[in-house]
């Protein structure tokens, strides 16, 4: 086993400790922010796949998220709990009476997003820049649209409530298993594609199309295929979103979602996985922390009265700065490689075995 | 059997026509030059050959078969690769990627195998790690493997666009105007390493080319346009005496 | 279907047409100059709309002096806007532009929500705009035929401009190539920001008739307007003016003709636009009235 792989282990070893930890002494809605980081390390990633490392300018996220939730709650949800929501036009016999377990559910929620990343991204990707941001968009609002009117499937404006936890067994301490599970294995899935040569193929395309294409590299083939592992992990991120809020309904999945998810990727560098993990839990937990500006504030004897949405002003004002002034974003397109701790390393320790020797 | 024929190709852009029925034939091993003044038409051809543009008439063929409109990827696949006129190098990754790119058409290890990474992956990927180290080394470029291309100086990143063609494996080079921007030196130098890759990889070489010095130098035949109309063809000595070609270059009274 | 019943649909197509158009020929100078979808100008529709309404509501204004407020306000606005969340970009890749844009949207919008309140507020109509005319057994609301009157005099004025006029030739070369407009001397900065203004005022004038053909606001109104408009443009041929309207006029019929014929579809009323806007993309990705560019190897 290389060294390399020994600090990979070390590191899931330490994580899983860390999330056990976590799990144990926090309250339930710190849980909640902890599960919801996890899930959009997975989302981050995943657009971060498409639109950092292959170049493509892509804004349908939300509607593979909105394939995923809804399949795996129309999976996982018991026959009763669905008549129960079902209560103005009743749903479609072959799905009344479907109930899988939790991760098959969740696993047919990506393959269904990937499927839908196939048949939208066969005809687009053949668009370049704003007409395929523009193309992708339009293809998540028509899913929106879709399934708002899909009564007798999605159950339309009305949404589904009641979605089972997350996991097997029922329990809320569970979720945090399910949530950086997947959120580790998507990380590591990341790394490996990209510094395979699939990856190294991904970026070629990124840095120059017509190049790329005069090294043999199949565009619409290599495309294609990011996308369609964009919208797997995609729509598994929906699904556990969706679990994770207990309640889904086609609004949630509108353009403000993809743009959460650009914030997250841009502010964490546009072609960075690590900066993608780190901003996205910073980007969670402080949406979380500024909460606050929604509500009342009390300073001293005064008290403030909160504007409900200030919270996303500053949101958005933070985005433009950092896109006007530091475009980069926390990492750039660096990542935190072990070679380059271990350069580092060095670096510190060579002038102290340097001092000894004289 | 010529390696490369084209039947009569025509490019036109709505009204212009950039190429006019263009004949031309190279065989296997040959260096073959393709001259003429600015906006002939030159680029226009290395494009219908590459795949880039589909001829609006006429037909390519690559040994014998029949190339015409199929897509730039197939084409690097059955054999042909390019280097571009104002060099597209993949700029923000290193010049050893840039190599690695090049030879990941012939890899032939599917998604799954490079994620999971397989031992036949990993033999591979060990493989064409070596083999573009030594077309680094080959184009002078080994000590620089780790820098980012778009930092190399000009006439570097020229030679890394070569190294990266060759790593395609290619049996025909297109070179578009290869020498540019070089002082007289360094073009000296180029006219060795074409011979020389010539030999060593058993290739034929085509390439556009202004600075009349290499062209005269390295290629045993040459194609003139001019206003995407073949003036002449011929050795370098029969091209230098054509009148017709002097006209172009020159002008009439 | 009755005859009156199509004739009135008739109408209501070609006011929300109108509209449409108004709205995409701002998207379409912009992207014609910068090469940039600017996702904020349904925000300065609505902001227009909003303008109107508070100078009415809140300060009591004349109808008509509140109109030219709330059209010189959004000019401003619109140019502000340029300055502030574009010009720092000029040089950075197209893909953060166009998360700038996005995000100048977002701030806009919930800036809107903040300050004027998420709570869909009435536009007061005037009178003169509610009356309803009986025009050969179609009777049809005054402001259906105001719309499209005073779209084509915007249209024509518009087109004087860009035609007729010096800085509209400026315009127009600084759309056909940047680098040469700028090196014969025209000060393209300028030209940047008087497309952006003479773009909003379009978009005030649109967002005025919108409140008085639609009159509900809500901080997110100008977002699904703005995304078909754009939709719109790229339709009728992105940069092209002629073709923006054009593309206006075919999503606003075919959004009201759609309802009419089809009651059953009547929910896939937004996803129209959509659909189209793929159609176009794959069959004539340049639109009805673009040219074809190629890349330069």
């Amino acid at each position: 086993m290389s060294k390399k792989t020994k600090l990979t282990l070390i590191s899931i070893i330490a994580c899983i400790g860390i999330l056990f930890i976590l799990n144990s002494t926090l309250g339930s809605y710190q849980l909640r922010i902890l599960n919801l980081c996890g899930i959009y390390v997975i989302l981050a990633l995943s657009l971060n796949l498409i639109n950092g490392f292959v170049g493509l300018f892509s804004l349908g996220h939300a509607g593979f998220m909105a394939i995923g939730a809804y399949t795996s709650a129309l999976l996982t949800m018991p026959p009763e709990a669905k008549e129960m929501n079902f209560f103005l036009k009743p749903i479609v016999p072959w799905l009344a009476n479907v109930q899988l377990s939790f991760p098959i559910a969740l696993f047919m929620a990506g393959v269904l997003a990937a499927g839908a990343g196939v048949l939208i991204g066969a005809p687009v990707l053949r668009l370049k820049d704003d007409y395929l941001a523009i193309a992708t968009l339009g293809f998540s609002e028509i899913i929106r649209v879709i399934f708002t009117n899909t009564q007798s499937i999605t159950n339309g404006a009305l949404g589904i409530k009641g979605l089972p936890y997350i996991g097997i067994f029922n329990k809320a301490s569970e979720a945090i298993w399910w949530t950086w599970g997947v959120a580790i294995i998507t990380i590591i899935f990341m790394a490996l594609l990209i510094n395979g040569s699939y990856g190294r193929a991904f970026k070629a395309i990124r840095e120059d199309e017509i190049a790329a294409e005069a090294m043999g590299i199949n565009l619409f083939k290599h495309k294609l295929m990011a996308f369609v592992i964009g919208s797997f992990f995609a729509g598994i991120g929906g699904a556990l979103l969706g679990h994770l809020m207990g309640t889904i309904d086609p609004l949630m999945f509108r353009f403000l979602l993809t743009f959460n998810i650009v914030l997250i990727v841009v502010l964490g560098g546009i072609g960075s996985i690590t900066g993608s993990v780190i901003s996205a839990v910073i980007v969670t937990i402080a949406m979380e922390a500024l909460r606050v500006l929604d509500g009342d504030m009390q300073i001293g004897s005064y008290i403030i009265k909160g504007i409900p949405g200030t919270r996303m002003v500053v949101f958005s004002a933070l985005l433009m700065i950092v896109i006007i002034f530091y475009q980069r974003g926390i990492m750039g397109t660096n990542e935190f490689t072990w070679d380059w701790i271990l350069k580092r390393q060095k670096k510190i320790s060579e002038p102290l075995n340097k001092e000894k020797v004289s | 059997m010529a390696i490369l024929k084209t039947d009569k190709i025509t490019m036109k852009f709505g009204g212009l026509t950039a190429v006019s029925e263009f004949d031309m034939k190279i065989e296997k091993n040959e260096i073959i030059g393709l001259i003429g003044p600015n906006g002939a038409g030159k680029t226009t051809c290395f494009n219908m050959i590459t795949g880039v543009y589909t001829p609006t008439e006429g037909k390519i063929y690559f040994e014998d078969k029949d190339i015409t409109g199929e897509k730039t990827h197939e084409i690097t696949k059955l054999g042909i690769a390019r280097t571009f006129q104002n060099i597209r190098l993949f700029k923000e990754l290193s010049v050893l990627d840039n190599v690695l790119i090049a030879n990941h058409m012939r890899l032939g290890s599917n998604l799954f195998s490079s994620i999971i990474k397989t031992p036949d992956y990993r033999k591979k990927e060990k493989k064409i790690r070596e083999k573009s180290l030594s077309l680094l080394r080959d184009v002078g470029l080994e000590d620089l493997k780790d820098e980012k291309s778009s930092s190399l100086p000009y006439g570097k990143q020229r030679r890394l666009e070569i190294a990266r063609a060759l790593a395609t494996d290619p049996k025909l080079l297109i070179l578009d105007e290869p020498a540019a921007g070089m002082n007289p030196q360094e073009s000296n130098e180029l006219m060795d390493f074409i011979r020389d890759i010539r030999d060593r990889f058993d290739l034929t070489i085509f390439l556009i080319e202004h600075h009349m010095q290499v062209v005269m130098g390295v290629c045993e035949r040459i194609y003139v346009l001019d206003h995407g109309v073949k003036i002449a063809d011929g050795t370098p000595n029969e091209i230098q005496n054509n009148e017709k070609v002097i006209e172009a270059y020159l002008g009439v009274d | 279907m009755a005859l009156q019943t199509i004739l009135q649909h008739l109408v209501n197509g070609i006011s929300l047409g109108s509209l449409y158009a108004l709205l995409a020929i701002g998207y379409t100078m912009v992207y014609g100059i910068l090469r940039l979808i600017n996702f904020a100008h349904g925000d300065i529709f609505m902001l227009g709309t909003y303008i109107a309404f508070y100078s009415m509501t809140a300060f009591f204004l004349p109808w008509w002096i509140s109109f030219l407020i709330a059209i010189i306000v959004t000019c401003i606005f619109g140019i502000v806007l340029e300055r502030a969340a574009y010009r720092p970009l000029r040089d950075s890749p197209r893909i953060s532009v166009m998360i700038s844009a996005i995000g100048a949207s977002f701030l806009i919008e919930n800036l809107a929500i903040v300050v004027f309140g998420g709570r869909p507020k009435a536009f007061p109509i005037p009178t003169i705009f509610s009356k309803i005319l009986n025009i050969g057994g179609v009777s049809i609301v005054s402001v259906s035929i105001f719309i499209p009157i005073i779209t084509a005099i915007a249209l024509f004025i518009l087109n004087y401009l860009v035609n007729n006029t010096k800085i509209g030739m400026a315009m127009r070369a600084v759309s056909k190539d940047y680098e040469a407009a700028r090196l014969m001397g025209i000060n393209v900065n300028n030209i940047i920001s008087f497309t952006f203004g003479t773009g909003s005022i379009l978009a005030a004038i649109g967002g005025v008739m919108w409140g008085l053909k639609y009159p509900q606001l809500i901080p997110l109104m100008g977002l699904m307007p703005g995304l078909k408009c754009f939709i719109a443009a790229v339709v009728g041929g992105i940069g092209n003016i002629r073709g923006a309207v054009l593309g206006g006029f075919i999503l606003g019929l075919g959004e009201i003709l759609i309802v009419a014929f089809s009651p059953t579809l009547s929910g896939y009323r937004d996803a129209f636009a959509f659909v189209l806007l793929i159609v176009i993309l794959l069959v004539k990705p340049s639109g009805l009235l673009g040219q074809n560019t190629t890349e330069k190897v």
